[in-house]
């Protein structure tokens, strides 16, 4: 029968039939009005962009917040240093002893000639030049009374010269120095001591690469005392080629390596002191890169990656947005509904405590907080929660006053006498029946305080007093141009950051706008 | 009338009561290790009083030996006297740092106050006018865009544009390098200059309140009965607006702008600092920075009563202006 009737109905339908025109419940008006709001809709799409961006998007970037990033460069470096050695080295042949002040008197020897000298201890000794500064000391002793008996016995020899083992902790015996300094001296190329025949690949007469029997290198002698800037190692053949390019003039070298590249030594000459510097690949941070394919914003002051810091930074803005809003919501719904409901003195006392917390100043109690938590070295992430806690202690008045305000109005409805006559608790009457119809106001009042809160953060965080590095928030990647050479010369690093708090805000903002509108029809007219 | 202000009057003092009372609240319960590190830290400053004698001032200014109850009296005793202490980073009393530098923040609150109604009154209007037209959108865009400007991004851009990019301007301070040798003109005209910057910014960014309300309340008015009725009898649309309808929406504008007027005093932290201006603002900043409560203490009360006088102006002006407002 029923099935009878509705067929029927279906077929006498007229065009201005009333069934006929599709009845929308008010929440599929207000969803209506609020799609046909352009602004709105870019409001949504904005805020679900930066919601993939920052989630999404931090969970695929391969790169973490903290990431530094490192990068090569050329750089000049000290690679080694020459100085000409001026101090007579003496080596003393086995068995004997040198005068104390040998060094002296040489010097004065050297420089007039004048070879036979006695030594303050007494006792006469000659030195006997072998080649330019060269010498052999030989002691005068006497054998008779008579000036005539004298026999001189080597004592050792002077030069200067330093001689470097081959092979660490190898001894050099004093017939070999004494050898090689004559071989030196002499620009010969082979020599014997010991029983054994060596090889010289001598430069010049400033120092020589002595090689064994087997031409294996068995010592390093030079005249320069020839050392490595940053304690590595540098062969004996480096040295010898060093000592050929500072006696040739040259300025620069070029050595192939082992593994087949070429390094040019580049050599300077301050006042006698001679020092080599050489093109060496250098690891440094990453900072302040360009955008690059690795890097698409490029990197910040740290040599982190500005996308991932962007990603997670939008995370912590997003988050402490909502936590403070949701926060605020249960705390400004609790008292300015009960405010609201009870009115008379109860809604008197809780208004003038709304009264007071509206008039404590935000901002200075922020950076105040802040700056104890800086003093306190707060860890990163109890900074963010205390932030959350106290912006939302502050921040509840606002939503209060909505609440109260609406609820006063409602109260005197109708409905609401209906529900006190049905005897309905006032548990379930206030949060069943009166704050269902806040809802409005306060969807749009908190999609509106959602930028504030992140602007606020935003503030604190760019003051330096937010949050904190290592994490990551857009107020504190801001934070950098606070050196004008940043914000000069490194727009990429501040301009896109300010760009997503900007769109952020503003998209909240638009949503609000529009779910104003559509939750108000009274307005469109 | 009378009554109805000095009941105002009345409240407004108990609830300065209570915030301040809150504010020292807070102040108390600065971990103390920190307030004598602070006050030590700055004792070693040239030309500062010793450790012992900020010690003892504090006690005598705070009452930080006794209870939070008769500490609180203590402070409040001196204070109802104007005597709030020395600032311990300033070296000087507190009122005599203020009265310096209140000034810079008066001028530049002020400059973007009329620069701010003088914009943003006849935008709001234009807009409620032609509800849903390209002005309004434009209006509501641009409002919406300066609510959500940080100040100090905004300050960035206009530093780096016409500091950086054109030089126009110097990027931060009051006065140019030569100002010692330039005459007493030239010299206002410097420190104008300098606060050009400033001056835009604070603009911008708290235009855009100011635009939302005024269209706000004029849509209002002009969806009213009188609006239907003054057009029903056939005025012209040019008196309708500029006589009936704007004398109307001057009540709720004229009582927030009465409510800001106070909020011209209190400084703006984030612009003074980024422009160096020693402002109210300015000075706070770094007195927080820095740890100096007897400061920070003062600055936090200074803006309660600030904000305390805007509301009561505004409740008064709102009784006042409005006849159909009955006082009670």
């Amino acid at each position: 029968m029923g099935a009878d009737n509705e067929e029927l109905k279906i077929e006498e339908m007229h065009l201005d039939d009333a069934a006929r025109v599709k009845q929308l419940s008010p929440g599929m008006m207000v969803a209506k009005r609020f799609f046909r709001n352009r602004l709105a809709i870019l409001g949504m799409v904005i805020i679900v962009c930066m919601f993939l961006f920052s989630f999404l998007g931090g969970a695929l970037i391969p790169y973490s917040q903290s990431q530094v990033f490192y990068t090569t460069e050329e750089m000049l470096k000290d690679y080694a240093g020459a100085t000409a050695i001026d101090q007579f080295l003496f080596v003393t042949a086995p068995g004997e002893t040198l005068p104390k002040d040998i060094l002296s008197k040489t010097i004065i020897a050297d420089s007039t000639g004048k070879y036979e000298f006695t030594a303050r201890a007494g006792g006469d000794y000659r030195l006997e030049p072998i080649g330019e500064s060269v010498y052999i000391i030989y002691f005068k002793e006497k054998t008779g009374p008579k000036p005539k008996d004298i026999t001189e016995r080597e004592i050792g020899v002077g030069a200067l010269m330093s001689f470097t083992p081959a092979r660490s902790g190898q001894e050099l015996s004093y017939e070999f120095r004494k050898g090689a300094l004559t071989a030196i001296s002499n620009e010969e190329e082979s020599m014997e001591a010991d029983g054994i025949s060596y090889t010289l690949n001598a430069a010049g007469n400033h120092g020589a690469l002595v090689y064994d029997a087997e031409g294996n290198e068995y010592a390093f002698v030079s005249d320069m005392s020839i050392n490595p800037v940053s304690g590595s190692y540098l062969s004996p053949a480096f040295k010898l080629d060093l000592i050929e390019m500072i006696e040739n003039g040259q300025e620069t070298l070029t050595v192939s390596e082992e593994d087949g590249t070429e390094t040019t030594y580049i050599l300077q000459n301050k006042n006698g002191q001679y020092l080599v510097r050489r093109n060496q690949e250098t690891q440094i941070i990453d900072t302040y890169a360009f955008p690059s394919k690795e890097h698409i914003f490029g990197t910040d002051g740290n040599g982190m990656d500005l996308l991932a810091r962007l990603m997670y930074g939008g995370r912590i803005s997003l988050l402490i947005g909502f936590v403070v809003i949701a926060i605020e919501v249960v705390i400004g719904t609790i008292i300015g509904g009960i405010a609201g409901f009870f009115g008379g003195k109860v809604d008197n006392l809780l208004m003038r405590l709304v009264d007071v917390i509206y008039c404590i100043p935000s901002l200075p109690l922020f950076l105040i907080l802040g700056s104890i938590m800086d003093y306190y070295q707060a860890p990163p992430t109890a900074r963010i929660y205390l932030l959350c806690v106290v912006m939302a202690v502050i921040g509840w008045v606002g939503i209060a006053r909505i609440v109260r305000g609406q609820i006063l109005s409602l109260r005197e409805q109708e409905f609401m006498i209906a529900t006190e006559a049905t005897g309905i608790s006032v548990h379930r009457r206030i949060f069943r029946h009166l704050v269902p119809n806040v809802i409005p106001q306060l969807i749009v009042f908190a999609s509106m305080g959602l930028g504030d809160v992140i602007l606020t953060e935003a503030t604190l965080s760019f003051l330096g007093l937010g949050i904190k590095y290592p994490a990551a928030s857009w107020g504190s990647i801001i934070n950098a141009v606070n050196d004008v050479n940043v914000m000069t010369n490194y727009l990429f690093v501040w301009l896109p950051a300010g760009m997503f708090i900007l769109l952020t805000v503003l998209a909240f903002n638009f949503i609000g706008d529009g779910l104003r509108d559509a939750f108000d029809p009274k307005m469109k007219r | 009338m009378k009554k109805f202000i000095l009941k105002r009057l009345l409240i407004s003092v108990v609830l300065l009561f209570f915030v301040s009372l809150i504010i020292y609240t807070i102040m108390r319960c600065m971990p103390t290790s920190y307030v004598e590190n602070q006050a030590r830290a700055l004792a070693t400053r040239p030309g500062a009083k010793s450790y012992q004698e900020w010690v003892a001032q504090l006690n005598a200014q705070y009452g930080l030996d006794v209870g939070v109850l008769r500490g609180y009296f203590r402070w409040v005793a001196r204070a109802v006297r104007l005597d709030f202490g020395d600032s311990w980073f300033w070296n000087q009393p507190i009122l005599d740092k203020f009265k310096d530098v209140i000034w810079y923040s008066f001028a530049l609150g002020l400059a973007s106050f009329i620069l701010e109604n003088v914009i943003a009154i006849p935008l709001g209007i234009a807009a409620a006018r032609k509800q849903y037209s390209f002005t309004d959108y434009t209006v509501t865009v641009v409002a919406l865009i300066g609510i959500s400007l940080p100040s100090f991004f905004f300050a960035t851009i206009l530093k780096y544009i016409f500091s950086i990019k054109l030089g126009w301007f110097d990027l931060s301070g009051t006065v140019s390098r030569m100002h010692q040798s330039m005459t007493p003109f030239q010299q206002y005209l410097d420190i104008g200059k300098h606060m050009i910057l400033p001056v835009i910014t604070v603009t911008v960014v708290s235009i855009g309140g100011m635009m939302r309300y005024v269209r706000t309340n004029m849509l209002e008015v002009l969806n009213s009965d009188y609006i239907r009725t003054a057009r029903a009898k056939g005025l012209p649309e040019s008196r309708v607006i500029n006589h009936h309808a704007f004398r109307n929406t001057l009540i709720p504008i004229v009582t927030l702008l009465g409510g800001s007027l106070p909020a011209l005093f209190s400084g703006a932290m984030i612009t003074e600092q980024l422009f160096q201006i020693p402002g109210i603002g300015y000075t706070s900043y770094v007195s927080i920075m820095q740890g100096d409560i007897p400061f920070v203490m003062f600055y936090m009360v200074f803006l309660a009563v600030l904000t305390l006088l805007g509301n009561l102006i505004a409740d008064i002006l709102y009784a006042a202006v409005d006849p159909r407002v009955r006082v009670g």
